[in-house]
């Protein structure tokens, strides 16, 4: 057999370890491309007004940018197969310029669609199972997940199936598609969240109560931009039965009394914080309490049919310890630190989860060419049950690789430039477009994240410092996450000028925290300073190796702030 | 304005009561929210009622009345604002049986949504009447076999169609 | 209005595709060094006139007026960082966008 129907048999045989779609879900998104052909076509011969229209492009996730469009392509709970994600990669290069960007809400977006071309590619992707559906818009956005989810050991339960339950409740919803802001959930199943749960509109924690019963910790009103909330909990255990009565509730609440009058104050957060958590509560479980249960009831037999699509793979039987690989460590020294730095524990003996950096040095976050999507593809064909994650962090994850494959999947991803061995690490950054891309954006933000990657490219320096997460935003909207970076940046604009503030000591996970502002903004060229010296600072006073974030809480704001006062003596924009 | 029932546009047998106008015996009458209950005890109990309610109208306040109108018009002041939706689901669950009627700045590719919602007809402003024709409105409502929703009006729901398949 | 201090262009992105265009003499162009130049506030409004009859037309859209700085080579500057960066392209991929066209270097 030829490489190509290797792969193809490779393909056929492989078990599903994601959800598949059945006659239904196929005529939906086809009725969903057909229904937005005719829309384009009606946007250009003017039945409908650009204001008309522009809700329904966007409830399709097509933006206008500064350069051209935008097509946000949804990943549903950052999960793809080989196949797709070969699709994404033929999209690229025959609608768009060879290449792609990974979001922090584990999509995709393309930079240079056109308007007339949008249904074709949208067709493209209903071919696969994909769909851009509500990835913009004032409606119900991607649900998103744990990028480990399902193979993590600290897997409580997986996220997914839960995901995939609210994403065909939430596509298309009738009373919900016109709020008055957009609206994003995220569900985590497992002890530590990575999936920023409390920085959501609604997140969940899927737990077991005393009885060992699964049921979700609800957790309202957490989000980024202007004003930055971490949510607070309004129930603490909800039984699974309940929780599409309860979702509706929260929703119902939300479209009638979400603000309308400014754009900035319209997420449920302002609601949360205007009318105080009680009095929200308190509104939300009369309505729950008035829901009819029986068409509201969660359809535990329709959600045990879209678990049995998450099954595990058929995992072999192996050691916990993998003498192709420890030899591989041995031989080589770039494979052993990539073994160190972007290799996770499976909870299988003899698997390992992979994080593959799109964050080269001095490259652009997030970034993949055509043939590296290719590449990621055929790793995960050859490597990985042909199962892909993308991470909130723009990158890629393959669930499940054996320990023996694992070297031999590090030099193919190391030809094409995915091997970098930073997950985790200074390097890895979070990064939006910003100013190079947006057009909602104040300040360029790529060129700050190359900048830090090329003054810490020193691989051994990156281990040195440890894990620490750097998040970049281009503006306030913080599409970028800088509130909750252990290190944030915000790019803004002073005096006709890119200026860049600071904040240091935000977290996502569940000891939530919210980034304090170290001091006024600095020129780009002074931020790799400024973070220098943070980094000397962390590293004069580190004690028992804790991480940056720990030494932030450990010393306070004061112990910090002369990173900037240096700056501010060499003459920094202040 | 334009009137579209069943995607065709259709003649209003309602019209419309300007608040400084006296109360037409016979009824068949849509009145603005403040004039409500001085129709509702004014006019003989045969006369069909309608009201006419802005989109953040309460629901509660409404509930003594829904058994005595025939029709229940709420105000889109423009196609982004989803209010009217909920309203009008709520205004179902509160037992109204009479014609429910959105009023305003729909486009036709809401039609379905606000059909889901419970409503029975839709009014909407002439300059949209004027660039989406009967053709939009009958295509949009067609556009999707079945939708995802349990919960709301709709021909079929594609939890049902599982079931059956299954059955 | 107040009288522009600057010259002034008009821009806009092409319905169909997307593009940055400029209105020129007879028509959008994608080339500034082809943008017409409004030298005052009347000028200005008229150009703005004509952006705007072709919104309605389904042409464009989000059309607004930039002030500019005249270069004999490069042609209109903008005076904003942000208008810059539209007539150019993404700063960190230089071969793409405008300013990888032919003849036209990027700054």
């Amino acid at each position: 057999m030829n490489a190509h129907d290797q792969r193809h048999a490779a393909r056929a045989n492989a078990p599903t370890t994601t959800y598949l779609y059945d006659a239904y879900d196929k005529a939906f998104v086809k009725a969903r491309v057909a229904e937005f052909r005719e829309q384009v076509n009606r946007r250009l011969s003017g039945a409908l007004s650009e204001d008309e229209f522009r809700p329904l492009r966007l409830m399709n996730g097509l933006y206008l940018q500064l350069h051209a469009y935008m097509l946000r392509v949804a990943i549903p709970y950052g999960t793809l197969t080989s196949r797709q994600m070969r699709r994404l990669a033929e999209i690229a290069d025959k609608w768009d310029k060879g290449y792609g960007h990974f979001t922090t809400r584990q999509n995709l977006q393309y930079n240079w669609p056109k308007l007339i071309d949008t249904p074709d590619i949208l067709e493209a992707l209903a071919d696969v199972e994909m769909h851009a559906i509500q990835t913009s818009g004032n409606c119900i956005r991607n649900v998103t997940a744990d990028q480990f989810a399902g193979v993590a050991p600290d897997e409580f339960e997986d996220p997914r199936p839960t995901a995939e339950f609210l994403r065909q409740w939430s596509s298309l919803h009738p009373e919900f598609s016109f709020l008055p802001r957009k609206f994003k959930i995220a569900v985590s199943g497992a002890k530590e969240d990575r999936a920023a749960i409390k920085f959501h509109d609604i997140g969940l924690r899927v737990h077991a109560n005393e009885r060992g019963e699964a049921g979700y910790e609800v957790i309202v009103g957490g989000g980024l931009g202007r004003s930055p909330f971490i949510g607070k909990s309004v129930r603490a255990w909800l039984p699974r039965a309940d929780l599409l009565a309860y979702l509706e509730a929260i929703l119902r609440v939300y479209n009638r009394f979400g603000r309308r009058d400014n754009k900035f104050k319209a997420r449920i957060k302002i609601l949360v914080h205007e009318t105080g958590l009680e009095q929200l509560t308190r509104e939300i479980e009369a309505e729950f309490a008035a829901m009819d249960r029986v068409p509201f009831a969660f359809d535990l037999e329709e959600f045990e049919r879209i678990k049995g699509f998450f099954s595990p793979p058929p995992y072999e039987t192996l050691s916990p310890r993998s003498q192709a690989f420890e030899e591989g460590r041995r031989k080589e020294t770039r494979f052993d630190a990539f073994a160190s730095i972007n290799v996770a524990e499976h909870k299988i003996p003899g698997y390992a989860i992979v994080t593959v950096s799109l964050k080269p040095i001095g490259g652009i976050p997030g970034d993949a060419t055509a043939d590296q999507m290719r590449v990621l593809a055929e790793a995960a064909e050859r490597f990985g049950f042909g199962e892909l994650r993308v991470s909130h962090a723009q990158n890629i994850v393959l669930p499940h690789v054996k320990q023996d494959d694992l070297f031999a999947l590090w030099r193919l991803l190391d030809g094409a430039g995915l091997a970098t061995a930073n997950a985790g690490l200074i390097s890895d950054t979070i990064c939006c477009p910003g100013l190079d891309y947006c057009s909602l954006a104040t300040a360029r933000s790529i060129p700050i994240a190359q900048a830090i990657s090329n003054r810490f490219s020193d691989l051994e320096r990156q281990r040195l410092i440890g894990e620490l997460g750097i998040k970049i935003s281009g503006c306030i909207n913080a599409c970028g996450h800088h509130h909750i970076g252990a290190i944030g940046v915000l790019g803004l604009e002073k005096r006709g000028k890119e200026s860049y503030q600071i904040t240091l000591g935000g977290d996502p996970t569940l000891s939530a925290a919210i980034g304090e502002l170290l001091g006024p903004g600095v020129a780009a060229e002074n931020v790799p300073i400024v973070i220098e010296s943070l980094i000397e600072i962390y590293l004069h006073e580190r004690r028992d190796g804790e991480r940056f974030l720990d030494a932030w809480r450990r010393l306070g704001k004061d112990r910090f702030k002369e990173a900037l006062t240096r700056e501010g003596e060499d003459g920094a924009d202040i | 304005m334009a009137l579209i029932s069943e995607g065709r546009f259709v003649e209003d047998s309602w019209r419309r009561l300007a608040d400084e106008e006296s109360l037409p015996r016979g009824g068949n009458c849509i009145v603005s929210e403040t004039r409500l209950v001085e129709a509702a005890s004014e006019l003989p109990p045969q006369a069909p009622l309608g009201v006419l309610l802005g989109n953040t109208a309460d629901p509660a306040k409404l509930a003594p009345y829904l058994s005595r109108l025939a029709l229940v018009a709420i105000a889109f002041p423009a196609h982004g604002d989803g209010r009217g939706f909920s309203l009008a689901w709520l205004l179902r669950r509160a037992g109204f049986k009479g014609e429910l009627r959105a009023s305003g700045r729909l486009i036709a590719d809401q039609a379905t949504h606000a059909l889901r919602c419970g409503f029975d007809t839709i009014e909407i402003a002439s300059d949209i009447a004027s660039r989406q024709d009967e053709a939009q409105w009958l295509a949009a409502a067609s556009a999707y076999g079945a939708f995802y929703q349990q919960g709301y009006a709709s021909r079929e729901t594609i939890l049902e169609d599982r079931r059956k398949t299954r059955a | 209005m107040a009288k522009a201090t600057h010259p002034q262009i008009l821009l806009a992105s092409d319905l169909r595709d997307g593009e940055v265009v400029f209105l020129g003499a007879q028509g959008w162009v994608r080339d500034p060094r082809a943008a017409a130049v409004a030298r005052d506030a009347t000028e200005a409004a008229a150009l703005e006139a004509r952006g705007k009859a072709d919104i309605a037309a389904n042409k464009v859209v989000d059309v607004y007026l930039a002030e500019v700085e005249l270069d004999a080579a490069e042609g209109p500057i903008p005076l904003h960082f942000r208008e810059r960066a539209r007539l150019l392209g993404p700063s960190v991929r230089r071969d793409l966008g405008k300013q990888a066209r032919a003849g036209r270097i990027g700054s």
